[in-house]
């Protein structure tokens, strides 16, 4: 079964490649990259305008499942992923139960071989049940698949703990990813500390819950030697911490969302509580930094932190709401419009973020990059394609977007994963 | 003219002539609370709902009456008896209220941004009377109008507020109302409770009391919540009550004619010494009637009033 993706413009900064030219995909792998390729009965994907790149990965989602399937499962997080052009995902281990052993990662990974639209690289957790005491079977859990650890949504505060998880994981070369929040000095915030929150009446909170154990995380790094990778950051403190590290050579690498570089606290304001995310929405400063990091390469990688909540849980009072938003459909076409329209990054940087980074921080092979023999993960995207948010209109189970109603510009109009088209011209095809 | 607007929520997106509109409008209204019949058939046919989360004595009971003065049918819900105990969200519970023909509910709720929640949802009228520490309107209103009326005016005064700044609803509405009528605001505050960006506001900070009092035209007590000092934003009420208690000696600090006033409940011989408390400078239940004036005021101009003398007669 072969396809050809012809007259799109291919960018695979890994092979150095940035011109219009023909992909054909056989058996599921990358067979050619050439100006005019016969078309010799394989299918064709009419790429004419369009940007064909190494398929998006997004390494910090939540889907959900097990135990959360209100919010989202496997199947239906897969498919939001699919149209938001990304051909794989990484997915967090905060389900119920979390996902702390063997037997655990591989009912993710069933699941997803049975019902998921795109990859799906499970993460392990760091404790046992994410409770911050004794260490997951970390070592067991790599060897089916895991592809790093976390204790996304319950930030280890115990430094020790996090101190022997790093040293033992740095064994196996997995990243440790951090979420990075003193719970002591969020001290109940629901929203970033500054004038709007102190003008909305909303406990705030203050940067240094990020940045305090981010630093703690980076020196811990440095002392164990293990792979330190910053989820979600979105202070300019932070991003300054992770410059300094990097300088320094320790081992650390970091993700910003859609979200932080596109919104300001000042929009909490509407008391809509799809605004209600951990790390806050910041200032406008912190936005810029967060530009500024992703720009000069500080930051690596462009992940949504796909958090979906049922409305229910979502359309109440703003401090009753659960923290999170959901971005798999929204992420590509916030970073064109956002980013690579006025400049900040080039398609090719772009790619290094969405696709290149994520791939090689997860130890994926075959991924991020279009030379022959790699996987046939492919993101298709329009730069001029404009579209307008309609979270009523999402594959995902859940609504909470505050973009609802944005009109973005560079929309994904076909994602291919394994040489399996699972988007096309905003349809999905699974 | 009535006010363009459906809903009370705040102070901060009050205009200056809404403001004067309010204040002026209260006025006939007061006169009605001192008439031996104090009814007037005004909102005859309105109905008119508390909605409450949280406990309150005098706001409910000044709404209520503020309602009845004017005929309309008030309704208290308090949350111990209603619904929401079995777990009914804010917005049908709303929602229930409305299609049973309320024409306006007035929400206290512990939650900031509750009473936007319900206005986005309902076309009744909402009136916010008290969110989180957000705001609360119709208190800022009735201490303008408190102040206008012994004052004679606004602009020019030197207000300080006095107290927890960091979670008072009833300081922030009266910062946003006070410096856009052009009255001069200090906050005065340990500095574990002045919120951060406060000065953005408008106002100046002050840590000491007997700085802050200098010379003001207003003492605004605000209270002390007790919890707050568990949750180690100061060591012991003790020492809150030496450093920030509003006595005689440090009103005296202040313009000799200074009002003193707070909102209340008070918690005597913690914010504010019992001798200021009933002493002459104080306007506390001048500030209780002149709430009712004001919510009459509100009632009768979110539902679309004409001329208020009209409705007085």
């Amino acid at each position: 079964m072969k396809l050809l993706i012809k007259g799109g413009k291919v960018i695979d900064p890994v092979n150095g490649i940035s011109r219009i030219a023909d992909v054909l995909v056989d058996n599921g792998k990358i067979s050619a990259v050439d100006k005019h390729i016969g078309t010799d009965g394989a299918e064709v994907v009419e790429a004419a305008g369009k940007l064909v790149m190494p398929g998006f990965i997004d390494m910090h989602v939540h889907l959900r499942e097990p135990g959360l399937e209100a919010k989202e499962t496997i199947a239906t997080g897969t498919r939001a992923a699919a149209m938001g052009g990304f051909t794989g995902v990484a997915c967090m281990p905060n389900t119920n139960p979390v996902i702390d052993n063997q037997a655990l990662v591989e009912f993710i990974k069933s699941r997803a071989a049975g019902e998921g639209a795109v990859n799906v690289y499970p993460i392990g957790a760091i404790t046992k049940g994410s409770k911050g005491e004794e260490l997951a079977e970390i070592g067991d859990m790599k060897l089916v698949g895991a592809v790093a650890i976390s204790d996304d949504g319950r930030p280890l505060m115990n430094a020790q703990v996090m101190r022997l998880a790093m040293k033992y994981a740095a064994m196996f070369g997995m990243p440790v990813i951090s979420h990075c929040e003193d719970l002591n000095l969020v001290a109940d915030g629901v929203m970033h500390e500054g004038y709007f929150a102190t003008v909305y009446g909303l406990k705030g909170i203050t940067r240094l819950a990020e940045e305090a154990m981010a630093a703690r995380d980076i020196m811990l790094a440095e002392l164990t030697g293990a792979w330190l990778h910053i989820a979600h950051i979105s202070t300019a403190g932070s991003v300054e911490l992770v410059r300094m590290a990097k300088k320094k050579g320790i081992r650390v690498t970091a993700e910003a969302t859609p979200h932080h570089f596109s919104l300001t606290d000042e929009i909490v304001g509407s008391f809509d509580t799809a605004t209600k995310v951990n790390p806050p929405l910041r200032s406008e400063a912190d936005v810029q930094a967060v530009k500024e990091g992703l720009r000069d390469g500080t930051i690596d990688v462009i992940a949504t932190d796909h958090a979906p909540h049922t409305v229910e849980e979502k359309d109440v009072e703003y401090n009753y709401a659960p923290f999170g938003i959901v971005g798999l459909e929204t992420a590509v076409g916030l970073a064109f419009s956002g980013l690579v329209r006025p400049g900040v990054l080039s398609p090719e940087e772009l790619v290094m973020k969405m696709s290149v980074n994520p791939a090689r921080i997860l130890g994926l092979e075959g991924k991020g990059h279009l030379g022959i023999g790699a996987d046939a993960d492919i993101t298709l995207v329009d730069p001029e394609l404009k579209e307008t948010v309609d979270v009523n209109r999402f594959a995902s189970k859940a609504k909470n977007s505050p973009f609802d109603g944005w009109e973005l510009i560079g929309i994904p109009t076909a994602a291919i994963v394994g040489g399996q088209l699972v988007m096309h011209k905003r349809k999905l095809m699974v | 003219m009535g006010l363009n607007r459906k809903d009370l929520l705040g102070i901060r997106e009050l205009s200056v002539e809404e403001i004067e509109l309010i204040l002026e409008t209260a006025e006939p209204m007061k006169d009605i609370i001192g008439r031996q019949i104090k009814k007037v058939p005004t909102l005859r046919g309105k109905v008119v709902i508390n909605l409450f989360y949280e406990p309150s004595t005098r706001t409910r009971t000044s709404f209520e009456l503020a309602g009845k003065y004017m005929s309309a049918d008030t309704i208290n819900i308090s949350t111990s008896t209603s619904s929401v105990v079995k777990g009914e969200t804010l917005k049908d519970t709303g929602k229930t209220l409305e299609v049973m023909g309320a024409d306006v509910v007035i929400i206290r709720h512990s939650a900031s941004g509750a009473p936007h929640i319900l206005a986005k949802h309902l076309s009744a009228s909402v009136i916010n009377a008290g969110d989180g520490f957000h705001e609360h309107p119709t208190q800022a209103l009735l201490d303008m109008f408190t102040i206008k009326e012994k004052k004679g005016r606004l602009a020019g005064l030197k207000v300080a507020i006095v107290g927890d700044i960091m979670f008072s609803r009833v300081a922030r509405s009266n910062i946003w109302g006070l410096t856009k009528m052009g009255a001069e605001v200090r906050v005065i505050a340990p500095a574990t409770l002045l919120p951060p960006g406060i000065e953005k506001l408008g106002v100046t900070p002050y840590t000491s009391i007997e700085e802050g009092l200098c010379d003001v035209d207003v003492v605004m007590v605000l209270r002390m919540q007790l919890e707050r000092q568990q949750k180690g934003l100061f060591p012991t009420i003790r020492e809150y009550s030496r450093l920030y208690g509003v006595t005689a000696e440090r009103v005296r600090l202040a313009c000799p004619d200074a009002l003193v006033m707070h909102p209340g409940p008070m918690n005597r011989g913690i914010e504010i010494a019992p001798d200021v408390a009933d002493g002459v400078q104080a306007v506390i239940n001048e500030q209780v009637t002149n709430g009712v004036a004001v919510r009459m005021a509100l009632l009768y101009l979110l539902t679309g009033g004409g001329n208020p003398h009209e409705a007085v007669n």
